[in-house]
């Protein structure tokens, strides 16, 4: 039988039963759509917490000095001095796998302006911080190397702070505070962060230029840490094996001896977090694959009834000529088109849902290519999967006895 | 009553002359079929010798049981015999797969049941096209068209669009013989075509198929009316799955002429 003509037949006994036809459709069209759906929520989170990461500077690395050990008793990371301001510029001259880098040193201050004040952290750090944490300035503008030199008095302040001293949504540039009685001049203020993945306020933060906090504040000579982005995210390792090499032999340690530094880079966040939106997608999508699967024993079981209604027209189909496979095809033919329609039509369904979701529920929801072309070849899958059987059982009936069957 | 073998004979002197220059359409010899029924084993034919010869019109009688009907499913092609051997058109039936077997009901058979067995709410001209669907080497055009000649050579022309519920038994019938005539077989295998109809549609559908014949086209059908069969050319008579007599019909009956006759039955009355 020509395919055109198998497709009309198709069509026309599905016509026949409408109702049915739909009910069955149905299941596919619920595990489509759910599918879809799903795989959609899984994205769209997905996305947003490598969005997250991607804010934290996915290709930033941070040096640390290790843990020093004074007389058997290991203190904090970080808490030794190890660290000079000439480790960093042979970094920064000697690794061409770093793009930005900066020294940093940290201390935490009292602020006051006016009749208000507040504690928070301050960095001192170089310009290039902004470009290593992708921080932008909704105000004003960020210091210069110059002002670094010179240890200017300036700083730029984060949105909490400005909230608790300026007041929200005054433009604090230009404005003098204090900070632990030294006056520093405002002269930027950086876009709303919000929270960090571990729900640290990353707007509760004053940068000031590195030598002002450094001299000024802290009066000391070593760095506390230093920030480097690599040139790309894949230059991560590269980045990370050049400044061992460089600051292994500036401190005279040989290769196998154990570094006196650290080196933490967001990477393994980033992985453990996208593997785990990974699986949460996994999970969704399998639980949404079973109603799949439950459409799939639907058109199996429609189709068996549906042969053993029509041995008959099996018989009469046999009696005129059509061969085995001609039957086996008719049945299969139907059942695709149950699956194919009903996963066209799921497909329509997974979209509108995921809309509702993102709208209804404000979560993330990203639809891909490849999870309709995904539920297409699964729906089309399980038309073969469930309609060989019962086609299988139409095929191998015998004519005269599907004839003579009432 | 003559001795089947002494009517096979004087057939044979008879047609002597014709016979040489008629091709045989259908030659069995023992043809042999057993049905097993759990452990029961039922002999419906027991060695049956037969040959139709083209453009004969044959009726093939017999009571219930007597494996006529076994006879003409093998015929038919929609069933094998346990024994035996069949040819058909000059082919080896036996050696014939399914799919071949197929092939051969598709090109070289129509056939046409008691029930007609029409599809359901398919029209009348689909149900006709149907043997062609299964022969992909026809076009839709041709199909359609030829489907029309079928329908018109059984006067339903004007049926085409009609759903099978929406004809009379007669009318199916004759849809039915359509879809037999379609591929252009070899034979026409009807079993019991007049069971279901009333007398005058019985006499309708006999006379299509003398009209087909006259056309040379070969009829074999299957009844148990002995006024049935005196339509036809040649009576032969099953028992207990053996052939019991072979007989040359002397003057057929001739139905277009009786159906002019026949009075033509109001609506009230065929209730």
């Amino acid at each position: 039988m020509k395919l055109k003509n198998q497709l009309k037949a198709a069509l026309r006994s599905l016509a026949k039963n409408k109702m049915r036809t739909f009910l069955t459709m149905l299941g596919i069209i619920i595990g489509v759509g759910s599918v879809i759906a799903m795989l959609a929520i899984g994205q769209g989170s997905k996305e947003s917490i490598q969005k997250q990461i991607a804010s934290l500077g996915t290709n930033l690395l941070t040096v640390y000095p290790s843990a020093s050990m004074t007389g058997g008793v290991r203190l904090e990371a970080g808490s030794s001095i190890k660290l000079t301001i000439d480790d960093y510029k042979s970094l920064a001259s000697r690794c061409p796998a770093i793009m930005y880098s900066t020294p940093t040193v940290r201390t935490s201050g009292q602020l006051i302006a006016g009749s208000q004040n507040w504690r928070t952290s301050v960095w001192g750090v170089y310009p290039d911080y902004f470009n290593i944490r992708n921080l932008d300035l909704e105000k004003g503008a960020v210091f210069t190397m110059m002002d670094d030199r010179t240890a200017n008095k300036v700083c730029i302040i984060g949105q909490t702070v400005n909230k608790y001293l300026f007041g929200e949504g005054q433009d604090p540039t230009g404005r003098m505070i204090r900070i632990n009685k030294i006056p520093f001049q405002v002269i930027g203020l950086i876009v709303t962060k919000g929270q960090n993945a571990w729900g640290q306020d990353q707007d509760d933060i004053v940068i000031a230029p590195f030598n002002t906090v450094q001299v000024r504040m802290l009066t000391v000579q070593y760095i506390q840490s230093i920030m480097v982005s690599a040139t790309s995210e894949k230059q991560i390792p590269e980045a990370t094996d050049e400044i061992t090499q460089v600051l292994k032999e500036r401190h005279r340690l040989g290769p196998s001896e154990d570094p006196d530094f650290s080196i933490r880079t967001q990477a393994d966040i980033a992985s453990t977090a996208t593997a785990t939106s990974g699986i949460l997608t996994a999970l969704l999508a399998s639980i949404a694959s079973i109603s799949l699967l439950v459409g799939g024993i639907g058109i199996m079981n429609i189709m068996l009834v549906s042969v053993t209604e029509r041995t008959r027209e099996i018989g009469i189909r046999m009696g005129v000529g059509a061969r085995g496979r001609d039957v086996l095809l008719q049945f299969l033919i139907e059942a695709l088109m149950i699956s194919l329609i009903g996963g066209f039509l799921g497909a329509g369904l997974g979209i509108v849902a995921s809309g509702v979701i993102a709208s209804l529920m404000k979560w993330p929801v990203t639809i891909t290519v490849q999870s309709i072309i995904l539920s297409f070849l699964f729906s089309t899958a399980i038309g073969i999967f469930f309609g060989w059987y019962p086609a299988r059982k139409a095929a191998s009936l015998n004519p005269i006895d599907a004839l003579r069957y009432e | 009553m003559l001795h089947r073998w002494a009517v096979h004979h004087n057939l044979l002197v008879a047609q002597e002359e014709v016979v040489d220059m008629k091709e045989t359409i259908i030659s069995v010899e023992h043809l042999v079929k057993v049905y097993k029924m759990g452990d029961m084993e039922v002999h419906a034919l027991r060695g049956i010798n037969m040959d139709v010869h083209k453009s004969e019109f044959v009726a093939i009688m017999g009571k219930s049981g007597s494996g006529k009907s076994t006879f003409m499913n093998i015929a038919g092609c929609l069933d094998v015999p346990t024994k035996g051997v069949y040819f058909l058109d000059g082919v080896d039936v036996g050696k014939m797969n399914k799919d071949q077997l197929a092939h051969l009901r598709n090109k070289k058979i129509g056939f046409v049941f008691q029930s007609f067995n029409l599809l359901s709410r398919t029209s009348a001209l689909e149900n006709v096209e149907l043997p062609l669907m299964y022969n992909i080497k026809i076009s839709s055009k041709d199909m359609k068209e030829r489907s029309i000649q079928a329908l018109e050579s059984v006067g339903l022309a004007d049926r085409a669009h009609h759903m099978p519920n929406q004809l009379s038994g007669g009318e199916q019938q004759r849809v039915a013989i359509a879809r037999a005539l379609v591929n252009d077989p070899v034979v026409i295998l009807a079993d019991e075509p007049t069971g279901n109809l009333d007398t005058r549609t019985s006499v309708e559908v006999m006379s299509i198929f003398q009209q087909l014949n006259t056309k040379g086209i070969t009829v074999i059908i299957v009844t148990h009316e002995p006024d049935i069969a005196a339509y036809t050319d040649r009576n032969i008579s099953f028992r207990d799955g053996r052939i019991q007599k072979d007989i040359l019909v002397e003057k057929p009956r001739n139905a277009a002429a009786e159906l002019l006759t026949m009075p033509v039955l109001t609506a009230e009355e065929t209730i």
